[in-house]
Order: C-alpha cells, then sequence, then structure tokens
C-alpha cells in the first residue's frame, strides 16, 4: 500500500510541473488559438537564468524572483519583437515561428551553458517540521507552490483591472478595442505572465530531472496531453489535467503489465483520444464560431 | 615514328597522373578528408564535445604540420564533421552528403547507435571505411558480413556479462532489478547481463523496467524496484537518469548493490549531480582514465591530454570524460593514418585492422587497443571499480572478454 500513495504522490509532484507548463500553454493559447511550441524551452532558459544568478551567490529564492522577474520582461519582448509581426499570418507561419524559437532556445541554451546535466537547489527546505517516508520535502513543496500560482492566477483574472482587461481582450478583441484596452498590449501581458509560470515550472522541475537544455522536452508533451485532457480554454481544467496525466502515468507503469514501456504512448493517445472525442476537454467549453 | 614515341610518352604520362589522382577519393598526396556525424543538437548533444575534441586535435596536428604517414608523404587531416541531432534520418541524409557531395575518403567516430544503424548498410554498400564508431552496440565487430564498419569502445554486452558474474560472486541469495534504457543500448547492456547470469536469470531477476529518453523521470520505476526488495540494481542508463535513480534511491533508502552502467560512470557529468554520499557503493566497469580521478594526474597520459585540453579547448570542463573518449578515438586515428602505407579504401580499411598492442593516452593502463582482420572490436578490456565518496578505486585484475 505504501508503493501506492508512494507513486500518486510522486506522481501529483511531476504532475504540478506538468500543470505549471500546461498553464502557460494555455493562457496563450486563450489569447492567440495557438499552442506556444516553445512554452517548454522558454521554460529550460529561465530555469539557467535562475541558475546564472545562483552562480552569482544570490540565495535561491531571490534568484528564483528575479528569474521569473526577467522572464515576464523577456516574455513580453518576444510578443512585440517576434510573435507581432506574424500576429496576422496563416497558422502555418504562426506554427513555425513556435518551432523556430523551440529550436533557438535550446541550442543558445546548449551553447551557452553546455549540455551536461546541472544540480539545482530546491526552493524549499530539507525539513518542513516533519518527515514522511512517501513524499519527499521537493515534492511536497512543488504541490503547494504550483496550487498557490494556481490560485493567484485565478485571483489575477478574477478580480484586477488588468486581468479583466486581459480576458476582454482575448474573447471578444474588437469591442475590448473599443472601450479602450489596448489589446495589443494585453497579448504582450499574456506572453510575459506565460513565461513566467513556465519559469515557475522549470524552476520547480529543475531539482527533480536536473538542469539541462532537453529537461522540459518531456515535459512538454506531458503538459500538452495534460492541457488539452483538462481543456484547452480552462486554466483550471489544464492544472487539474496536468495532475491527472502525472498520477495516471505512475499508475500505468505499477499496475499494468508492460505498462513502463507505455507511458509516452498514453501520452499521445490521451492527445489524440482527446481531440477526436472530446476537443473541449474536461472542463473547457465548447467553442462555436459563426462563419 | 618521332611523333608517336612523344604521343605515347605523353598518353603515358596523361594515364600515370590520372593513375595518381584516381587513388582514393579524399586523398591526395597532402591531405585526407574525413566525415563525421555528432548530434550538436538534440537530445543526445552532451556528446557532440567528442567531435569538438577531435575537430581541435586536428586543427593542433595541421599546425604543426601535419601527419607523415608509411608512405612517406605528410597529409593534413580535413575531418568534416555534420550535426545529425542524434536522429536517423538526419544521419543517413548527412552521410550520403559527406561521401557523394564532399567526397571524404571516410569517416571516423560517428556517434550512436540508433544512427550508426541507419548508415550501416550503406557504408557497406557503397564500400566506404566506417571507422571506430562512437558507439558500444555489438553489432559493429562482424567483418565477415559487414567488411567496412569496425567499432571502437568495449561493447555494451561484454560489459553487461562482467556485471553479472561479479554480482553472483558477491551476493548471497541475489534478486535483482534491471532498469534500462528502451533500445539497441538498453537491450545489449540487459541481456548481456542475462547471459551471464545463465540458467538462474529467470528466478533471480524480480524486476526489469524500461524507460524512454523521452521520460522526464524515473522516480516511478526506482519507486517500483525498491519495493520489489531487490538486493541488486543493474542501472543501464544514460547521465541524466542515472542521476535521478541514484538520487531517488538514496532519498527513499534503498540501499541494493548498485552497478551502474560505464555509459554513465562520469563523476562530473552524473555522481556529482546525483550526490557523491549518496553515489558511495556504487560499481562499475572501466577502461578510461577518468580526469577527475587524481590517480591519473601524475601519468604521461593524463598530462598529454591535459596540455591539449589546456592549448586547444581552454574553456572546456575537464571533468567531463567524453573529452578523454574523444581524445582515446582521435589518438587511434592518427596512430592507423600514420602507420598506413596504402590509402585506397581497401587499403584504409586493413590499416585499421591492423592494429597492435596499442596504449592510448587517456585508456587505463594495461588496456591495450589490437584490431585483426578477423577482431573489429578494438577495445575488450576494463577493470571493476568502486566509488568511495570522492572517486573511483579500480579493484580486481583487468578482465579481458577476448580471452
Amino acid at each position: 500500500m505504501d508503493l501506492f500513495f508512494q507513486l500518486t504522490l510522486a506522481g501529483l509532484a511531476i504532475g504540478s510541473i506538468y500543470a505549471c507548463v500546461a498553464l502557460a500553454v494555455v493562457m496563450i493559447y486563450q489569447a492567440t488559438d495557438h499552442f506556444n511550441f516553445a512554452q517548454g524551452e522558454m521554460a529550460m532558459f529561465s530555469t539557467f537564468i535562475c541558475w546564472t544568478f545562483l552562480g552569482l551567490g544570490l540565495p535561491v529564492w531571490v534568484a528564483a524572483v528575479l528569474a521569473i522577474g526577467t522572464s515576464f520582461i523577456a516574455g513580453l519582448i518576444i510578443e512585440r519583437v517576434i510573435i507581432k509581426p506574424v500576429e496576422n499570418a496563416p497558422v502555418l507561419n504562426q506554427i513555425i515561428v513556435f518551432i523556430g524559437l523551440l529550436m533557438i532556445f535550446n541550442n543558445v541554451a546548449g551553447w551557452i551553458w553546455e549540455f551536461t546535466i546541472k544540480p539545482f537547489p530546491s526552493l524549499f527546505p530539507d525539513d518542513f517540521g516533519f518527515k514522511s517516508e512517501l513524499i519527499g520535502p521537493h515534492h511536497m513543496g512543488v504541490i503547494a507552490l504550483t496550487l498557490t500560482v494556481l490560485l493567484l492566477i485565478f485571483l489575477f483574472f478574477r478580480f484586477t483591472r488588468v486581468g479583466l482587461a486581459m480576458r476582454a481582450a482575448a474573447a471578444n478583441p474588437d469591442s475590448a478595442r473599443l472601450v479602450g484596452i489596448s489589446v495589443g498590449w494585453m497579448l504582450a501581458l499574456g506572453w510575459g505572465l506565460a513565461a513566467a509560470v513556465g519559469a515557475v515550472g522549470g524552476i520547480l522541475v529543475a531539482p527533480i530531472v536536473y538542469l539541462e537544455p532537453n529537461m522540459m522536452s518531456g515535459v512538454l508533451l506531458y503538459a500538452f496531453a495534460g492541457a488539452l485532457l483538462g481543456g484547452v480554454s480552462s486554466p483550471g481544467g489544464a492544472v487539474l489535467g496536468g495532475l491527472i496525466v502525472g498520477v495516471l502515468e505512475n499508475w500505468l507503469g505499477q499496475y499494468v503489465p508492460g505498462g513502463s514501456e507505455l507511458k509516452l504512448t498514453f501520452a499521445l493517445i490521451l492527445i489524440v483520444g482527446v481531440l477526436l472525442f472530446k476537443p473541449a476537454g474536461l472542463f473547457g467549453r465548447v467553442v462555436i464560431k459563426r462563419v | 615514328m618521332k611523333l608517336r614515341t612523344l604521343l605515347a610518352s605523353a598518353a603515358a604520362a596523361v594515364l600515370m597522373t590520372g593513375a595518381a589522382s584516381a587513388q582514393t577519393v579524399g586523398v591526395t598526396d597532402t591531405s585526407i578528408k574525413i566525415g563525421n556525424t555528432s548530434p550538436y543538437s538534440g537530445p543526445a548533444s552532451s556528446y557532440s564535445v567528442i567531435a569538438k575534441t577531435q575537430i581541435a586535435y586536428w586543427k593542433a596536428v595541421n599546425a604543426a604540420g601535419g601527419i607523415k604517414s608509411a608512405d612517406g608523404k605528410t597529409r593534413k587531416i580535413e575531418m568534416i564533421s555534420l550535426d545529425d541531432g542524434y536522429s536517423p534520418p538526419r544521419t543517413v541524409e548527412q552521410i550520403r552528403k559527406l561521401v557523394e557531395q564532399e567526397e571524404v575518403a571516410f569517416t571516423f567516430n560517428t556517434l550512436g547507435t540508433p544512427t550508426n544503424s541507419a548508415i550501416h548498410r550503406y557504408m557497406n554498400a557503397k564500400k566506404v571505411p566506417h571507422l571506430f564508431l562512437a558507439t558500444g552496440a555489438s553489432k559493429w565487430g562482424h567483418p565477415e558480413k559487414y567488411p567496412w564498419t569496425i567499432g571502437f569502445q568495449p561493447t555494451y554486452d561484454v560489459e553487461g556479462e562482467i556485471y553479472a558474474k561479479f554480482a553472483l560472486e558477491n551476493v548471497e541469495n541475489p534478486k535483482i532489478a534491471i532498469l534500462f534504457q528502451n533500445d539497441d543500448y538498453g537491450k545489449d547492456y540487459r541481456d548481456g547481463f542475462l547471459r551471464g547470469l545463465g540458467d538462474k536469470a529467470k528466478d533471480m531477476v524480480v524486476k526489469m523496467l524500461p524507460y524512454e529518453v523521452t521520460d522526464p523521470t524515473v522516480d516511478a520505476q526506482v519507486l517500483e524496484m525498491a519495493a520489489s526488495g531487490a538486493n541488486i540494481f543493474f542501472n543501464v542508463t544514460i547521465p541524466k537518469f542515472a542521476a535521478q535513480a541514484i538520487k531517488k534511491s538514496c532519498e527513499i533508502g534503498w540501499k541494493p548493490l548498485h552497478l551502474l552502467n560505464n555509459v554513465s560512470s562520469s563523476v562530473g557529468a552524473t555522481l556529482r549531480p546525483a550526490g557523491l554520499e549518496c553515489s558511495k557503493g556504487l560499481v562499475t566497469t572501466q577502461w578510461q582514465r577518468d580526469p577527475t580521478d587524481p590517480q591519473w594526474a601524475a601519468t604521461d597520459g593524463f598530462k598529454e591530454w591535459a596540455a591539449f585540453m589546456d592549448a586547444s579547448l581552454p574553456d572546456a570542463d575537464k571533468g567531463d570524460i567524453n573529452y578523454a573518449f574523444g581524445y582515446n578515438a582521435v589518438k587511434l586515428m592518427h596512430h592507423v593514418i600514420a602507420n598506413c602505407a596504402d590509402f585506397s579504401r581497401p587499403g584504409i580499411m586493413a590499416c585499421a585492422a591492423n592494429v597492435k598492442d596499442l596504449q592510448l593516452p587517456m585508456v587505463l593502463p594495461g588496456v591495450l587497443i589490437n584490431t585483426s582482420p578477423t577482431d573489429f572490436y578494438p577495445v575488450q578490456a576494463a577493470q571493476l571499480s568502486r566509488f568511495d565518496g570522492t572517486g573511483w578505486a579500480l579493484f580486481g585484475d583487468i578482465i579481458d572478454a577476448s580471452e
């Protein structure tokens, strides 16, 4: 029975990280209707920035906050400089830009920081005052912090002027523009926020999978599965989807014969399955467009 | 008559120069063109330092004048190394480009098992020497079927067998868990290990779990193996996952005899990230001198390598054993070129298959390189080694699998 709880809690922890990345993906999707394939690599890059701050001797929390701030600004700049010019281009062009960004981030990171794996410190203390055989302190912290981030995002979009303006800009750009919201800047802000949330995911996952330029490539695929499962139009759903994928993936390995070989297949089946049978996901709204 | 003689001698002269230039594609009296593919991008890009080391080495050799070969000519080496991203279809594309457009004389130290598998038939059909592959799969040493392909490092299955014998001799009532990468590399190790266990393998192996390179972590697999009650853990993973597995088993307090494949034995690239305290007691096999191991610092081979690194790659992390690997392979290539007199393609192949008792600078003292027309496995010896918390301590004799 211990193994069951261990696997479930470890699944929740890694699922939290899928959830962070899924959340970032969904935030950009909501605003632009596109999946940002470079989301994982941007998060990886942010983590390297954090690692660089750590190298300067800053305490880990300070470095993390600085890196998240830097990522926010970088996300904003990327939207303004790279994404805006292709805003009205065909879908394919935009996807190519996303994939280009993915490769650029990956290779530039390798070029600057090399491809060897690097240990990354945990944001959390070794001891929360109690110990458990079932879950390590870092994993506990990951779950708690992810839920906190989700709550903050929820409050931000529900109760702040900027949050509401961003939702308006995404939901109905024309009307938003008419009431004086700068839709372009709201999109940029969305990119900045997504980059910041992604950075949180990267900083949380690095102590588990080690920091290296390819650390997010696997995570991104599972995050996509999570985002689709939960619903690409629902941030809360995306988080829940990420958690479900993390836990299911671990159960699959243990309780289905030959399941360890099928983890990746499972994620892909999930993606295809959701798209085929319930494109809006478990919690998403069905969007009907007039044509 | 006079005119006729003149014409005849002119024709002869043309024929002779024709013969000389038709020697071998990629080889002239002053240069040799070598092809290579390496993952400069993608999931295996940490291995690209191998090719980078070699390019830097040839640059240094060329700056010093080139290599004087047994045919009396001195040639400069031009190594063209292309990125295949560790993706087999791209390897095929890049190798075709090297062979058909760049017209290289041969390829050298192309990296990766799946990637080399993709070009194995092509190289042999084209009869282009496919030399000293940077992969430990066992299929590169079959001269009867693939006379143009020759391996380099000890094969994974032989290494697996060595671990099995060690485990049987040292653990009472062995219960074994195996974690392996789900591809040729992982399966070679696993199969060699199972062969080494013999008939009793079925009863002893309590858990055998694969993982994919694309998986973010192997934490779940480690939890399962620990729960199975295994007292031996055979860890067939690349550095990132090896570090995860070492750290996770330490965290949950699982302390089996931990056999770690040589692929991930680098202190700098695996054990330091995993935690040196957690790595205590790991057993691996070694055939190269680990650059982070202080016992080699005073040896001539190490000094030669370190001097090269300082001069040619001053910014590199010398703790990364891949720099030593690249250097060993390129020194072997240098040796073969220097001792070769016939630079036709069959001649080059014959030279590569005629290395006798060569000690490479960063290979363990006493582990010698030997090849022959029937032996296409250059390195076949290794020694067991245990991690003591700071470095690997070799123990036992050098085990030569060719005997």
